[in-house]
């Protein structure tokens, strides 16, 4: 249990420390990298829990793709930071005021919060039970029979987005030399090559 | 398990997904070539699963674990929803040609569109409102955008892109906490739930919870203080694209805001009869002074539509069944009046180029006189002066408001319909009294002219048959509250 809960503190502490530089780092590709270790460290906190399958996706997907994704946004595009965090100061009365109020409203509707005193059965025996099935088996199990309209439905909007991207992005550009490879094959010696007899100590 | 019957109710929905897919197929081996072909396979697509809707129709049925569900109310909204995105679709072909962006993905875009907007429209839980919503709301983002060499077309998608997402935040954030404290995101789950409360209110952290999902939901209608995306789409969009933002994600985001708030969250009307009313005025008030100062044609039909919305929440902030029968025949004649009055935008074209400003329409009677003809019919309409069809939807919509006692809601809305009577008459008074301006190029294309001929008929000739909008109306509206 002392592992645990030393391993949970590790977790959280890094986590929360890396989220601090994400937004403090004054290196773009530092505030990824920081981003990237978050990451790692909240899918320590799903392992913890005994949620495999949304840590491994954590990683995968996150760790793997979303950031190197941002990664390389940051260091192609041509932004200059420091012009963006300008002003910063000059709207952080008014943007901590917003924060304040809005912290305070959410502390009073935890105020409010009850737990049902049925969740805690639920929570001590999950169905279906974990000795049994892996929750990556227990998930698709779900996901593809209970849930199977919003998962296709997910899909669509991600099609969307693809077409999307093409639509706004692709162009046919002219004067693009492209490779013709039946042009290529079909090419024959007496297209290219002319053979010239050279008389020895003449020149052509 | 799931078997073949389980699926029927949501036939449509895998007719139109399926056609989708195929178009898109079709369109990438075929080329920019066969947008035509395209567009015409798209608009008979959405003819088929309106038959095929109303083949499958039969009172109340839920399906996949009751995620999706269908009934009159569904029936009714999904048929306006086809009519606005075929209507679309008909009038790109030539203007997307005319102004060289036609592309086969333009239709495609637009049936995942109307896909999303039956999801949204079936919507019987938080998760598949929200998944609807969206795949509606991003093939939208990309059509704004559609014309991409243009500044303002791209700044149109950007916005409402950035905008939109903001509001789908506070939607999730809302349905977040909602999930948090009721415990269920299922529609049926949630009135059970609140019916059972009795007496006693509900939590606060649910109260915060409904008012986010307002929120999100009065910034797809574009109800004041949500609407500062409106104008600069509408404006920015390509004019067909814009037709089609002023009807059919309008109709199934109002069909939405009814649903959740009469379904799930019907028994707390007290907790959001006031929210609706705020809005509702807001946006008849606005609706119907910022107009006045609008040059630009397209600027003024999004102030207008602003305030279409406000007439329309006052039937939601009624919450009775006249109150949903008003709301629904208005929206029916909301369509058929953007519809006409888009259709004439696109005729104002003058040396190839399009044009939008108010004043070039002056003595347009003069050169054009059965199109000025349509556009003053349909401004009438608009203004809602008798006998013209905009009248009768603003008569059932305030007489539901007086029966539910909602007086300072309907006295609102008629002051703020005087007001805005003023901007549509001005146009008539530019087409009629004005000094001619240089004649319109005649490029509006035949099935343009028959869907403006058409829509300007049912607006002039509602007043014969009423019962036949009204009457589906009435039994949406009663099937919806009775469940």
């Amino acid at each position: 249990m002392i592992i645990q809960a030393l391993s949970f503190y590790l977790f959280s502490f890094v986590a929360i420390a890396s989220a601090v530089m994400v937004i403090s780092a004054r290196n773009p590709v530092h505030s990824v990298l920081f981003l990237i270790l978050a990451f790692f460290n909240a899918a320590g906190l799903f392992v913890l829990i005994g949620a495999e399958f949304i840590a491994m996706i954590l990683v995968v997907v996150y760790g793997g793709a979303v950031a190197v994704l941002f990664l390389f946004v940051v260091m192609m595009l041509d932004i200059s930071f420091t012009e963006l965090r300008q002003g910063f100061l000059q709207y952080l009365p008014i943007g901590g005021l917003v924060g304040i109020v809005l912290l305070a409203e959410l502390l009073m509707i935890g105020g409010s919060w009850v737990i049902a005193p049925a969740t805690e059965t639920v929570r001590s025996f999950p169905a279906p039970p974990i000795d049994q099935v892996t929750n990556t088996h227990a998930i698709g199990k779900i996901l593809y029979t209970d849930y199977i309209y919003l998962f296709q439905g997910a899909g669509m909007v991600l099609l969307v987005a693809m077409i999307g991207a093409i639509v706004l992005t692709l162009r046919a550009r002219p004067g693009v030399r492209k490779q013709k490879i039946s042009d290529q094959i079909n090419r024959r010696p007496e297209d290219a090559i002319e053979i010239k007899k050279v008389q020895s100590g003449s020149g052509i | 398990m799931l078997t073949l019957n389980q699926l029927m109710p949501a036939l449509p929905e895998i007719v139109l997904a399926c056609t989708c897919m195929a178009l898109l197929m079709l369109g990438v081996f075929r080329g920019d070539s066969s947008t035509r072909p395209v567009s015409w396979i798209a608009v008979l697509a959405l003819v088929v699963v309106g038959i095929v809707l109303t083949s499958v129709q039969s009172g109340r049925m839920t399906a996949f674990g009751g995620q999706f569900i269908v009934d009159d109310f569904a029936h009714f909204m999904k048929w306006l929803i086809i009519i606005g995105s075929s209507f679309a679709i008909i009038m790109s072909i030539n203007f997307n040609e005319q102004e060289s962006i036609a592309r086969f993905e333009y239709p495609v875009l637009i049936l995942f569109a109307t896909l999303g907007m039956f999801m949204m429209v079936s919507a019987n839980d938080l998760i598949s409102l929200y998944v609807g919503l969206e795949l509606q709301s991003l093939s939208l983002y990309v059509v704004a955008a559609f014309r991409r060499d243009s500044l303002r077309s791209s700044e149109a998608g950007l916005k409402y892109f950035v905008l939109g997402a903001l509001s789908s935040g506070m939607l999730l954030y809302g349905c977040s906490l909602i999930y948090g404290f009721a415990g269920t995101t299922s529609f049926e789950g949630l009135a059970t739930l609140f019916k059972g409360l009795g007496g006693t209110g509900p939590s606060v952290g649910l109260i915060v919870g409904l008012v986010f999902l307002i929120a999100g939901l009065a910034f797809k209608v574009s109800a004041v203080p949500f609407h500062m995306w409106t104008p600069d789409v509408y404006e920015g969009a390509p004019t067909p694209v814009t037709a089609f933002f002023a009807v059919a994600p309008k109709i199934a985001a109002i069909a939405l805001f009814i649903r959740v708030l009469t379904g799930p969250f019907g028994v707390l009307i007290a907790e959001w009869q006031q929210v609706i009313i705020l809005i509702s005025i807001a946006s008849m008030v606005l609706g119907a002074l910022a107009a006045i100062w609008q040059d630009n044609i397209k600027r003024l039909l999004a102030y207008s539509s602003i305030g279409h919305v406000g007439y329309a929440l006052i039937g939601l902030a009624a919450g009775t069944e006249a109150g949903i029968r008003g709301i629904l025949v208005y929206m029916a004649i909301y369509l058929a009046m953007n519809v006409g009055t888009f259709c004439c935008v696109l005729a104002m074209r003058r040396t190839s180029r399009m044009v939008e400003g108010i004043s070039d329409l002056a003595g347009l009677a003069r050169s054009q006189p059965m199109l000025a003809l349509a556009l003053a019919i349909l401004m009438f309409s608009m203004a809602g002066i008798p006998p013209l069809a905009g009248f009768f939807g603003k008569l059932y919509i305030f007489l539901a408001a007086i029966e539910s006692g909602l007086y300072t809601l309907a006295i609102i809305g008629v002051l703020a319909s005087v007001i805005g009577a003023y901007y549509y008459l001005r146009i008539i008074k530019i087409m009629y009294f004005d000094e001619p301006a240089e004649a319109f190029d005649r490029t509006l294309s035949g099935e343009t002219k028959t869907i403006l001929v058409g829509t300007t008929l049912f607006v002039t000739f509602f007043i014969i048959r009423p019962d036949i909008v009204v009457g589906s109306a009435e039994t949406a509206a009663r099937m919806l509250l009775a469940g």
